[in-house]
This record gives C-alpha cells, structure tokens and sequence, in this order.
C-alpha cells in the first residue's frame, strides 16, 4: 500500500505542539526542584541515625523503583480523587513526578554519599564543623558533584517519562500529540513530529545541565572530571 | 458500579500478570537480540557504523517509549500493517530494549582491558574469534548486574502497553476499577503484583554487583 506523507497539515497546529513541549519543560523543571529536595531529604534519612525513618525512606525508594510510573499515576490520581481530594490535573501531574523522581534522586544522592570517605567526616567533627554545616559542605556538596552526571541522566529520564501524564489527560507534549492526531488523522506524521520535538527537548535539557554544572562545579569545570 | 472486589477479580488481575511476564519476556528476548547488533556496531572498526549507531542510540533514548509505541501502533496501522497489540507492544519495546541494552553492553565490552584485544591479534585470532572467545566471556561477567537491573526497567515498561488496549496488569487493572471504582484497592493491588515481580530482581541485581565488586568492596 502506498502512503504520502503529509506534514504540511500539521503547520496549523504548530502553536499547539510548541504550547504542548512549553508544558513538558515547565512540569520538568518544577518537579527537578521539588524531586531534587525530596530525594536529599530522603538520602539523608537513610543515613540518619533514627531506624524508622531509615527503614520508611528505604521502603519509599524501594516501592517507587519497584513498581511502574503509570501504576502510580493511576493510584494517586484516582486514589486522591475517590477520596475526595480533587487536584487539578497540572498539579496532580506533578505530584506524581516529583513522588516519582524523589526516589531515583534519592538512590542516586544517596550513592554519592557513600563514597565520601568516612575520615573526611571525622576530619570535619575534629575540626568543630555543625551538623548542617557538615552535611552541606562536607558531605552534599562533593557527593552532588560526583553523581551530577547521572542525576541529570535521570531528570532527562523523567521529562521523556512525563509522556505518560497522558493518561490522566495532562495537556503536555504528548497530550497535545493526542487531540492534534484525533483532529487531523494524520497520526503517523504528528507522533513523528512529537518524536522529534522529545529528542530536541532531551538535547536542550542536557545542554542546560550541562551549563548548569559547569557554573555550579567551578573545580570540575577546571578539571574537566570530578572529585 | 457496585460490588466488592472478589477472587475473580484477583485472577483477572493474575491474568493480567501473566501476560505482563509474556510481553516482557518477548521484549527482552527479542530486544536482547538487536541490543547485540547494537554492541556490535557501537564497537565496529568503521566510524560510519559506529556514528549511525550511536545516532540511533541518542534517538532511541532520547524519545519516550510512549511516543514510539504510538509511532509503532498507529504509525504502521495507517501505512497499512495491521499489527496486533501484542505484536505492536512487543516491536516498540525491542527497538527501547535494543538501544538501551547496546548501550549497556558496549560499555560492558569496552571495559575489558584493551591489552586482551591486543594479545588476541598476536595470537591471530580473527576479531569474531577475539569478541566471542576472549572479550564476551569476561564481558559477560561485568553485564550481568546491569543487564538484570534493566530487566526490572523492562517489566515496567510494559505496563505502557496498556495504552494501546493490550490487556496485560495495569490495563487489567484498569478495568476492573472502571467497574467497581475503588482505585486505590485496584492500583494498590496492581502496584504489589509489579513489586512482586520486580523486587526480587531488583535484590538479584545488587548481590550481583557485590559480588562482582568483591574485590573493590570498601571495608565501611
């Protein structure tokens, strides 16, 4: 069978597509904030001292990384609405990303506290160091440094996984892709430009981390490699 | 609406289980396959391989597999071939699997020391010789954790087929709330089944890499 392909139909829609990506990347950047505050919160309550939050922050990680986006989606937003609690689908998006990305950045922080040696910290205690001076200057900073590349990895991760949002009819990239194909039937042609819009958006994020990195890591940015 | 959550609504949901296992399985399996094209090409002697490759690779992980499973089931759908949802599903996710685990790998292969390549030339092995008997045994050993921790990344990815009306778990899921509403039991449920599945794996992965890195094991 023959098929032309027709983008051409797509140009009216364009402003809808770029409103669409404009929505992907402001619901990725809030939930980088949030999810990155959430995640040190919780490395941090597994390194702590009191069991219980150890052992819920442990579980919280585990349950996250263990189960699918989409299934947690479906629990919190159905969930929060058979309760009663009725959000707005834009901040129950981004609930369940951030609940969802707190955990990987959780892991992540979490490994690059580990490699912190624990002579540095006692080293710190010696010196009269407080303990959020310590956990801030001594511990978060350099570890932040260490793993950057992979948390930044992962909010990329997260931005393409905000697709999914979809489904609870967040208007984003690919809530946008939806209507536009079930108005123009030219389905193949608008997941193709969609595709390609995720690609680009996936190279601007890295590029924008990237920068961020090099202004934030002034000694990796002289280095050229980490710790 | 109505009614309370019964033990046929549990097996429809361990149905649904079922095919989550089939649908990985498959996508693994064949994603395995072409991951291994992938590695190939990745370390190929060609820089023209070696670039298209990599394109392909940044292209593959730089879209949602959202987007490429609708690519794959409405996109072929309107050009003509019809593809069933478990064969549309499976199809999407080989192209994820392939370009996620040729990446793994070739970082895997790559990280067996170069002297090995090198010995291997003076002892005239041919290259398939060299990579199937000297570096993918020892490769091996260092892509077994990764490789099964992307296992875990698999069975939940699956559970986006759903989307294209494939009946495994989460769309199981789906409809047994649309019936009786009560998402949080259903999710919940659903949630535990995936957790199920997925822990032990998760809990194999770890050990797998302990036991690797025994001889870098920190004393803490």
């Amino acid at each position: 069978m023959k098929y032309t392909f027709d983008f051409a139909s797509l140009q009216e829609y364009w402003p809808e597509f770029l409103r669409g990506a404009l929505m992907t990347l402001e619901m990725t950047a809030i939930a980088t904030v949030l999810g990155m505050v959430i995640g040190v919160l919780c490395a941090i309550g597994r390194r702590g001292k009191r069991p219980w939050l150890a052992a819920l922050c442990g579980a919280y990680v585990e349950v996250v990384r263990n189960t699918p986006y989409l299934i947690q989606i479906f629990f919190i937003f159905f969930g929060l609405a058979s309760a009663g609690l009725k959000l707005p689908i834009f901040a129950a998006a981004i609930l369940t990303m951030v609940f969802n990305v707190g955990a990987y950045t959780a892991e992540i922080v979490r490994a690059g506290m580990d490699t912190i040696h624990p002579g540095q910290i006692e080293a710190a205690e010696a010196l009269g160091l407080s303990v959020p001076q310590i956990y801030w200057d001594v511990i978060l900073r350099p570890s932040l440094e260490r793993v950057y590349p992979s948390l930044t990895g992962q909010f990329v991760l997260m931005m393409l996984s905000s697709s999914v949002t979809s489904q609870i009819s967040a208007e984003e990239l690919t809530g946008v892709a939806n209507s536009v194909q079930s108005e123009s039937f030219r389905s193949f042609e608008t997941f193709i430009v969609v595709a390609v819009l995720y690609f680009l958006m996936a190279m601007l994020l890295k590029f924008a981390f990237f920068l961020v990195g090099q202004a934030m890591f002034p000694r990796r940015r002289r280095l050229g490699t980490p710790l | 609406m109505g009614g309370s959550f019964t033990i046929n609504h549990f097996l429809y949901l361990l149905q649904g289980v079922g095919w989550t296992i089939v649908l990985s399985a498959l996508a693994f399996a064949l994603g395995g396959v072409a991951g291994f094209g992938v590695m190939l090409l990745r370390t190929a002697r060609s820089a023209l391989l070696r670039r298209i490759s990599f394109l392909y690779v940044q292209l593959i992980q730089g879209t949602p597999l959202l987007i490429l499973l609708f690519v794959v089931y409405f996109g072929l759908g309107v050009v003509g071939i019809e593809l069933p949802p478990l064969l549309a599903a499976g199809v999407s996710l080989m192209v994820y699997c392939s370009a996620f685990l040729g990446e793994i790998w070739r970082g895997c292969v790559e990280s067996v020391p170069r002297t090995q390549w090198e010995a291997s030339e003076g002892l005239a092995l041919t290259r398939w010789q060299t990579l199937v008997d000297v570096i993918l045994p020892q490769a091996a050993r260092i892509a077994t954790p990764p490789t099964v921790g992307f296992l875990v990344q698999v069975l939940k990815s699956t559970s986006l087929a759903s989307v294209v009306g494939f009946v495994e778990l989460t769309r199981a899921a789906q409809v047994v709330n649309n019936s009786l509403f009560t998402p949080f039991l259903v999710f919940g449920i659903a949630g535990v089944l995936y957790f199920a599945l997925c822990y032990p794996l998760s809990r194999w992965s770890r050990s797998l890499e302990r036991k690797l890195n025994v001889g870098r094991r920190q004393a803490a």
